[in-house]
């Protein structure tokens, strides 16, 4: 009970105002307080701390720096972007709704998203095996695999874009077998969802690899002592510290997919209704010089891919409060 | 409690370590995995180059003889000869702003520059079209003075910077974060300028991470086909980059013509590839000290 007033009957501590110390605080760092007021008037960053030091920004360049990229941003990026909601609202909320809300559009959304969905779920599930092998195992060629990964990263859409439908068409190397099946791919909502797995291939692994590489492997080994079977350590300790990476490898994933365009024209065929995804509709109505249209359905897409980015954001700032915890 | 005693308690137990997997789940995990990536990213691979030579190295080089497709590989060295340098200086100043200095709504900043790359790539070029086209806001000032910047090289230039923008930016920000500011306020103190500071203290620590993006940006702007296909018009000769070419020789059905430009950007991208393998080998014993 040491350092607890004991005889709280006593009003000795009334006569003692507390103001006097705060005052005396004023006082002293009077000098921080009226610098702090000025510094947050005038926005000028001359810093004092309470010990009275001045804290000046000793490094030059922040006034360039900061400038330069704000109008590099803006004149490239923000402006331009802004045009779209700009235009946007040139048009009626009827001619809105009828564009976006169009039957052919809507086909396209269903392929665009379910194609992305399937495509990022698929890369969730490999994308973990794939970073699981490169992280535990030793085997011949580890180091090309592993450079190989990024290869979707690298090589142009276009390239993958021919390179998939000859491979995937009816007499192409894979095609021809699958079409002796019965199964076409190239042409098809299939093929689609070929590209855009081939596409978001590295996400995943890309965002699980360094998270597994950096597991503490006594975790596992408690489990294992404790008389956990390999699959439940699996699923009950590491699975669960992989989630928020595996999300955000997922959702950078299904992100890429659903904007994709270069990839997908050639091996899908660009059959309204059936094999459209939403880009490519943005493109024709372009080509038609249906502008307002075009922009509308931008306007989707722009808001669905904020809505992709924010997620993502959350995610990262997820999964990284989990390894600092961890 | 090192690893010795882990390997002791493994050689006495006569069992395999509590956390590995038996070999024979090893070795299917492993054979997945390379099936999964041989499928999805070695026959791609081969089937550019198999189609490419289908008809022997005689078409194949005669391919590259076509004056449009010269012209195409003149644009497109153009483009990435443009962009890939200012993404290289707005990257540097942006990562000298956000990681050297302290400001309000430097999260939000971060976040902004990572835009371009969540944005699709045909909503890209048509935000350049709205602005500079013929039913654009600036199209009808622009036609005045007879300036052309969508389906010119212009607008292909502008579409290829708006998707590199990020690239460089991204790898230099948590670098430089890294690295704090401490050698930087060191040499000021010691009286270097600015800009002696910056060419003889961050740009050596940098320099493996400005090389790796610059690299990323190259072979994206090189690559670039959905935005520059909306501002291009696909005017051979004049308008068409490497991309697009091939998609006018694929629809062409010139399929070793296609391949065979197609098997140039894909060389392109593996010695992308090897280069950013290189770097991140380079300096692999760095970042392990770090751990």
């Amino acid at each position: 009970m040491r350092g607890y007033p004991t005889n709280l009957s006593s009003t000795n501590w009334l006569k003692k105002p507390r103001i006097k110390p705060l005052i005396h605080h004023f006082i002293a760092y009077n000098n921080y307080y009226i610098n702090r007021i000025y510094t947050i008037i005038s926005g000028r960053g001359l810093r004092i701390n309470k010990g009275g030091v001045v804290r000046r920004r000793v490094l030059p360049g922040f006034r360039l720096t900061l400038g330069f990229t704000m109008l590099y941003m803006s004149l490239l990026v923000l402006i331009p972007l802004m045009g779209v909601f700009v235009k946007s609202s040139e048009l009626t909320w009827d001619q809105v709704w009828s564009t976006v809300m169009a039957p052919r559009v809507m086909a396209s959304y269903r392929l665009s998203f379910g194609a992305s969905f399937l495509a990022a779920w698929v890369n969730l599930v490999f994308g973990l095996l794939v970073a699981w092998v490169l992280v535990r195992y030793e085997f011949a060629g580890k180091r090309l695999v592993d450079a190989l990964v990024d290869l979707p990263f690298a090589l142009p859409t276009a390239v993958a874009g021919i390179a998939l439908t000859s491979i995937y068409s009816e007499t192409g190397w894979i095609g021809q077998w699958l079409a002796l099946l019965g199964v076409q791919v190239a042409f098809t909502p299939l093929g689609v969802w070929l590209a855009l797995t081939f596409i978001g291939l590295p996400f995943v692994v890309r965002s699980v690899q360094p998270v597994l590489g950096d597991l503490d492997s006594e975790l596992e080994e408690a489990a294992a002592s404790l008389g956990s079977s390999r699959w439940q350590t699996f699923r009950r300790i590491i699975l669960p510290v992989l989630c928020p990476s595996l999300l955000t490898g997922f959702a950078l994933a299904f992100a890429r997919a659903l904007g994709e365009y270069g990839s997908v024209v050639f091996i899908s065929g660009n059959m309204p209704m059936r094999t459209e995804i939403t880009p490519l509709v943005i493109m024709t109505k372009l080509e038609q010089f249906d502008y307002a249209g075009a922009t509308a359905l931008a306007g989707v897409m722009l808001v669905a891919s904020f809505l992709m980015l924010l997620t993502i954001n959350f995610l990262q700032a997820w999964g990284g409060r989990y390894q600092t915890a961890a | 409690m090192g690893p010795a005693s882990r390997v002791n308690t493994w050689k006495i137990g006569h069992r395999r370590r509590p956390v590995s997997e038996a070999p024979w789940i090893r070795r299917l995990l492993i054979g997945a995995a390379l099936a999964f990536l041989g499928f999805f990213l070695v026959v791609p691979l081969a089937s550019v180059f198999a189609h490419a030579l289908a008809k022997g190295f005689g078409p194949y080089f005669a391919s590259f003889r076509d004056p449009f497709t010269l012209s195409a590989i003149k644009l497109t060295l153009l483009a990435a000869g443009i962009a890939v340098p200012l993404n290289c200086v707005f990257g540097v100043a942006a990562a000298w702003a956000i990681a050297k200095f302290d400001f309000p709504g430097k999260q939000m900043l971060g976040a902004l520059i990572d835009l371009p790359f969540s944005v699709s790539p045909v909503i890209s070029g048509l935000i350049y079209v709205l602005l500079f086209g013929a039913q654009g806001m600036l199209g009808p000032w622009l036609a005045s003075h007879g300036l052309r910047v969508i389906f010119a090289v212009p607008g292909i230039v502008l579409a290829t910077i708006f998707v590199t923008v990020p690239f460089v930016a991204r790898e230099l920000i948590p670098l430089m974060q890294a690295q704090g500011r401490s050698e930087e306020e060191a040499a000021i103190v010691l009286g270097a300028s600015g800009w002696k500071t910056f060419w003889r203290v961050t740009l050596p620590n940098i320099r493996w991470g400005l090389l790796y993006g610059v690299i990323l940006c190259n072979a994206r702007a090189m690559g670039e086909f959905g935005a520059v296909s909306v501002v291009s018009g696909h005017i051979r000769g004049l308008t068409n980059t490497l991309p697009l070419h091939i998609e006018i020789l694929y629809n062409e059905y010139n399929m070793v013509g296609a391949f065979a430009v197609a098997s140039l950007l894909t060389l392109l991208a593996l010695v992308t590839l090897a280069l950013k393998s290189w770097i991140e080998w380079r300096n692999a014993p760095v970042s392990g000290a770090e751990t």
